[in-house]
């Protein structure tokens, strides 16, 4: 298998994480599941850095993210499929 | 049922009390910041000493304090450490954390400053360290079974690898070691919040459960929300966290929980500081998330090696105990990797099995035991850092 730039820990995450330096907006990302090492493609919109995390589907406020098959906060502002997700348009939903 | 690991051994250092430790110090204790002076001249005076100056240890009452005793002798408890200089500004305190280490059968010996002065408290603390450093350099590792180890674990400098790569590691080696007897120990309370529902589940009973969900419950009523003034962004997660790419604690949360692995189960909670008492197995410490912090009231509670998962690259060590450094972020790997004692970015290349790199790293945690200075240890991190719970008297 290729090397991925994109992983994403459960089936039904929404969100999942960019995992090579200097990824480009455009690039038609190779995409792995950790939890059942499915693959799938996905097209990064913006330029995302290592670590980052990227929208599975289309993302609307109010929308909870999830990784880990879990419940990691509230979509604040809409954020498109192959959009970049962060302190912009994800916060916590505690303190 | 005996496994591939039930008959790995280290060599290591076996004290008066049984107990084994994986490094041989002859520490110089202040018992108070104003005895940090007189510790340093006499770990300068006496070669293969080592002082640890603190900032605290004066006017503190009631649970602050015993949190400050407890942390003071189960510093000089540790089985890391051979023999122990106390030295404080008078002899009442400085006599309780001397009974306190002397529990352990170990050499040890306390000064006090008042009506002898800084100069001949270092006179006669540098002779009895002398003796104390020719005992300890006498004393030989012998052969130790992987069960006799006992081995701590926290984070930091997080990002979204460290749940991806480094924590899963070290939940792997728990879920194979902790079979074998070792003692195990995590913490960092309010960073499982957003996980808390996970890490309640993890107990080894539901009464285990509740208590820990008290605790965690506490700590937020009684730290965070009694002195938050913001929704703790750039703190929790922190500044670095977030240009890693984590966005909310409970992201962070889940990440961190990483640490205990599929299968590890909770036995017992500890205080800050405080010894294991429910025999072989994993605990949770309550304690700050801070790194240095958490490492110093882990070593206090007996741990002798620590595993440190970091995302973007915490530097942290402790003068006691070998802090072990794992990362699976390729560029931190890149640009700092003299911090980085067990590389596996090859987790987020699919190069690399969970399985495999939890081997690494229980190969890693033997040649350290044996010896083999880590990272932070080669490049002199000694972060020594007391838990303050609230304003001296």
């Amino acid at each position: 298998m290729s090397v991925p730039q994109l992983l994403a820990h459960e089936t039904h995450d929404n969100v999942g994480v960019v995992v090579i330096e200097g990824l480009k907006a455009g690039t038609e990302m190779d995409c792995v599941v950790t939890a059942d090492n499915s693959a799938f493609k996905l097209k990064v919109t913006q330029d995302v850095p290592i670590g980052h995390k990227v929208a599975l589907t289309d993302l609307k406020a109010g929308d909870t993210a999830i990784k880990y098959g879990e419940d990691i906060g509230r979509i604040v502002a809409d954020v498109a499929k192959g959009g970049h997700v962060h302190v912009h348009n994800l916060k916590t939903k505690r303190w | 049922m005996a496994s591939k690991y039930s008959n790995l051994t280290f060599k290591g250092y076996r004290r008066e009390n049984g107990r084994v430790g994986v490094r041989n110090h002859v520490v110089i204790l202040p018992v108070d910041d104003i005895s940090n002076a007189a510790c340093e001249a006499v770990a300068n005076n006496i070669k293969g000493t080592l002082a640890l100056p603190h900032a605290y240890g004066r006017l503190q009452f009631g649970a602050d304090l015993d949190l400050h005793f407890r942390t003071m002798i189960g510093t000089g408890a540790n089985p890391n450490v051979a023999a122990v200089i106390v030295i404080g500004i008078e002899p009442g305190w400085t006599e309780r954390i001397v009974d306190g280490i002397a529990q352990t059968g170990k050499p040890v010996a306390g000064f006090s400053i008042e009506q002898n002065g800084d100069l001949k408290t270092i006179m006669d603390a540098s002779r009895k360290a002398k003796e104390f450093v020719h005992y300890a350099t006498e004393l030989q590792r012998e052969e130790c079974a992987i069960s006799e180890l006992w081995v701590s674990t926290k984070c930091g400098e997080s990002d979204t690898t460290t749940g991806l790569g480094s924590c899963p590691t070290v939940g792997n080696m728990y879920d194979k070691l902790l079979p074998e007897g070792i003692y195990g120990c995590f913490g960092e309370t309010s960073e499982i919040t957003g996980a808390e529902h996970i890490c309640k589940e993890r107990a080894i009973d539901t009464q285990v459960g509740e208590r820990w969900y008290a605790m965690w419950k506490a700590y937020q009523n009684d730290v965070i929300e009694a002195h938050k003034d913001s929704d703790l962004s750039e703190s929790q997660p922190t500044k670095g966290n977030i240009e890693g790419g984590l966005t909310t604690i409970e992201e962070k949360a889940l990440g961190n929980l990483e640490k205990i692995g599929r299968t590890s189960r909770y036995i017992d909670i500890l205080e800050p500081a405080e010894a294991p008492k429910s025999g072989k197995g994993l605990y949770f410490m309550d304690s700050s998330s801070a790194a240095a912090e958490c490492v110093t009231l882990m070593a206090a509670g007996g741990y002798v090696i620590h595993t440190f998962p970091t995302g973007q690259g915490n530097v942290i060590g402790n003068p006691i105990v070998p802090v072990i450094k794992i990362t699976a972020n390729p560029r931190t790997v890149r640009t700092m990797g003299e911090h980085v004692d067990v590389d596996v970015s090859g987790i987020l290349r699919r190069e690399m099995t969970i399985d495999q790199a939890g081997d690494a790293l229980i190969e890693n945690i033997l040649r350290t035991a044996n010896g083999r200075h880590t990272a932070a240890e080669a490049l002199g991190h000694r972060e020594f850092v007391m838990t303050k719970l609230y304003r001296s008297a």
